[in-house]
């Protein structure tokens, strides 16, 4: 088995307190290992930190967060103690990120072809003519009809479904071997959601050039899109991954009572409505508790 | 459960046993539907069309809604659902005359309001309410819960003084499983679940007989969404509120509502009770909908691309 893609052990993230507030630990020991051409499912609810776990990667932290402590390695590198410029060439690059709003992620100012070729050509030796061919070549492989006169459109002449497509071709453009996917259907109807899927899915097993696929963290609240693309899921609460493995035996036997509470508070259209179960808040409860035992054993550790 | 509707009488919010129970309805067989739409179409101008030489032609008219036939009893929910762009918070919009109707007719409590003006609309608005997707931009920044809550009971003139409006904001947070305590609170304070929880609790500040949810719990996390959909089942149960809830999500409709229709450009393609169109649906639009809400369960060749390519 080849190395992993990423590798994060015992990852904590602090969040200093504004004026009196005290200091809040946003991760708490995370570990997580992502093999070459897999696609790694993060689901949790909102706060559990899963975006902070996507910013260390992408080395864009808020300004108040810092990592105190735990190892990241990309690719093979000393992520955290890789000087920043030596980071800024592998972003975009080697590793890259769908985000969740495309409307905020493109710049409405540029046409489409130019924020295609910006991004190949800082990372890779090309001509100007060369990359108009490559990204006319993306959004072909994106499947966007009539690319080449989307090229010369602007972010809000295209549908929002259009519009992730876009972003899927520049985060696949420099052929990465890592994509941080943000909540990227989140916005999108179910019909459109699936067709954006499907793309990621085929682009993902390509790998845009890299042999066995380019791996994915898939980051998401939604259970279904997890048992669809992931291969593996990591279920993260209050900043701990409090179950991690298989997809397909997660989903056949949750161990973790919060997995087993997510599953049962998620409505589907197959079964009664009397199904429904909204997360009881004794399950939320007793992890709150193990994760202030947690920070106390932590803080006097330190 | 009891449905009667003295709000006072009410059993307390929340409690895990009324969780489970089926909701039930004031649904009188027989009796005068709440609303009864006929041939209802909405045109609204089209900005995006070319527009003569300087542009200083009006923009035409595109059509949204065409010909939608509907009805909706007491104490009923309906489900709308379609894609964005098929016309469901058009349709929602027009039901409660927030968007004027350019044919047809909306027949709420069996009085054709689809041309009523304003003035005679007033009374009836206190009986038809909305809640809406986004609770913090539909929710004044300056202005406390409280505050916000019963301001639809000011507008109608139903508050006296500083105590009662107190009082009030504090039943009616309770009917939402909201502490009286936040109504000193600021929007910016609470979480968004809690802040959808102070839409529903001024949309019912008048009890209305008609409530239209757009879009409600499609921003909020899994936990919080099942606690909304659950309180609303609750509601709609102990207040006999009919419902019209606007979603895309198939499967919140099946928690929810009793009956769905499915529109798409402009039309509903598809009615029915929720328990029918889901075993069988008939249209295919409506096969293509159920097929494509992704399900927790593990499914090879879910995202195969499709075999009909060719």
């Amino acid at each position: 088995m080849s190395a992993p893609v990423l590798e994060i052990e015992g990852l904590h993230v602090l969040l200093r307190g504004e004026r009196r507030e005290p200091d809040r630990l946003m991760l708490r020991g995370v570990d997580l290992s992502i093999r070459p051409g897999e696609v790694h499912a993060l689901v949790g609810e909102s706060g559990a930190g899963k975006s902070m776990i996507a910013r260390t990667v992408l080395g864009i932290l808020p300004h108040r967060a810092q990592v105190a402590s735990g190892h990241v390695r990309l690719l093979g590198h000393d992520w955290l103690k890789m000087p920043p410029a030596a980071r800024r060439a592998m972003l975009g690059r080697d590793v890259s990120l769908i985000p969740q709003d495309p409307m905020s992620a493109l710049s409405p100012a540029h046409t489409i072809e130019r924020q295609i070729c910006e991004v190949l050509r800082l990372h890779l030796p090309m001509s100007a003519q060369a990359a108009r061919e490559r990204a006319l070549a993306l959004l072909d492989a994106v499947r966007i009809r009539e690319p080449a006169r989307v090229l010369h459109q602007y972010p809000h002449e295209l549908s929002g479904g259009m519009r992730q497509r876009v972003l899927i071709a520049i985060a696949f453009a420099c052929g990465p071997r890592l994509i941080v996917a943000d909540e990227p259907t989140t916005a999108l109807d179910v019909t459109v959601q699936r067709e954006v899927l499907r793309l990621l899915r085929t682009m993902q097993q390509r790998g845009g050039g890299q042999s066995g696929g380019t791996a994915v963290l898939f980051i998401t609240h939604n259970l279904g899109l997890v048992a669809k693309l992931a291969d593996r899921v990591s279920v993260i609460h209050g900043g701990r991954i409090v179950e991690r493995g298989l997809v397909a035996e997660i989903f056949d036997a949750p161990h973790a009572a919060y997995t087993r509470a997510l599953f049962a508070a998620t409505p589907r259209h197959d079964r009664p409505a009397e199904a429904l179960r909204p997360i009881d808040p004794a399950v939320t409860a007793a992890l709150d508790v193990e994760a202030a035992a947690y920070d106390n054993a932590w803080a006097r550790a330190r | 459960m009891n449905a009667g509707p003295a709000m006072n009488a009410l059993p307390a919010i929340g409690d895990a046993t009324a969780i489970g129970d089926a909701p039930t309805t004031k649904v009188v067989p027989g009796a005068t539907p709440l609303l009864r739409v006929r041939g209802l179409s909405v045109a609204l101008p089209d900005f995006s069309a070319p527009r003569g030489l300087l542009g200083l032609s009006r923009a035409p008219l595109r059509p949204i809604l065409q010909g939608v036939d509907m009805e909706l009893s007491c104490g009923e929910c309906l489900g709308l659902v379609g894609e964005s762009g098929s016309g469901k918070t058009t349709l929602g919009r027009a039901l409660l005359r927030l968007v004027a109707p350019t044919a047809g007719r909306i027949e709420f409590d069996g009085r054709d309001i689809a041309h009523e003006t304003e003035a005679a609309m007033r009374p009836l608005r206190a009986r038809m309410q909305m809640i809406f997707q986004d609770p913090l931009s539909s929710l004044n920044p300056r202005r406390t819960v409280g505050d916000a809550v019963v301001q639809p009971l000011r507008a109608y003139g139903r508050l006296g003084t500083r105590d009662e409006a107190r009082r009030a904001a504090a039943m009616l947070l309770e009917q939402v499983a909201l502490p009286a305590a936040f109504a000193s609170r600021y929007p910016h304070e609470l979480s968004g679940g809690q802040r959808q929880r102070v839409g529903i609790a001024r949309a019912i500040a008048l009890s209305p007989d008609l409530v239209v949810a757009d879009e409600i719990v499609s921003g909020l996390d899994v936990s919080t969404q099942a606690t909304i959909l659950l309180l609303l089942r609750e509601l709609r149960a102990r207040l006999g509120l009919a419902i019209v809830f606007i979603t895309h999500d198939l499967s919140v409709v099946r928690v929810l509502c009793d009956r769905i229709a499915v529109m798409r450009e402009g039309r509903i393609v598809e009615q029915g009770t929720t328990a029918d169109v889901f075993a069988a649906p008939r249209d295919h639009y409506t096969r293509e909908l159920l097929d494509a809400v992704p399900l927790p369960d593990v499914e090879r060749g879910w995202l195969d691309p499709l075999a009909t390519a060719a």
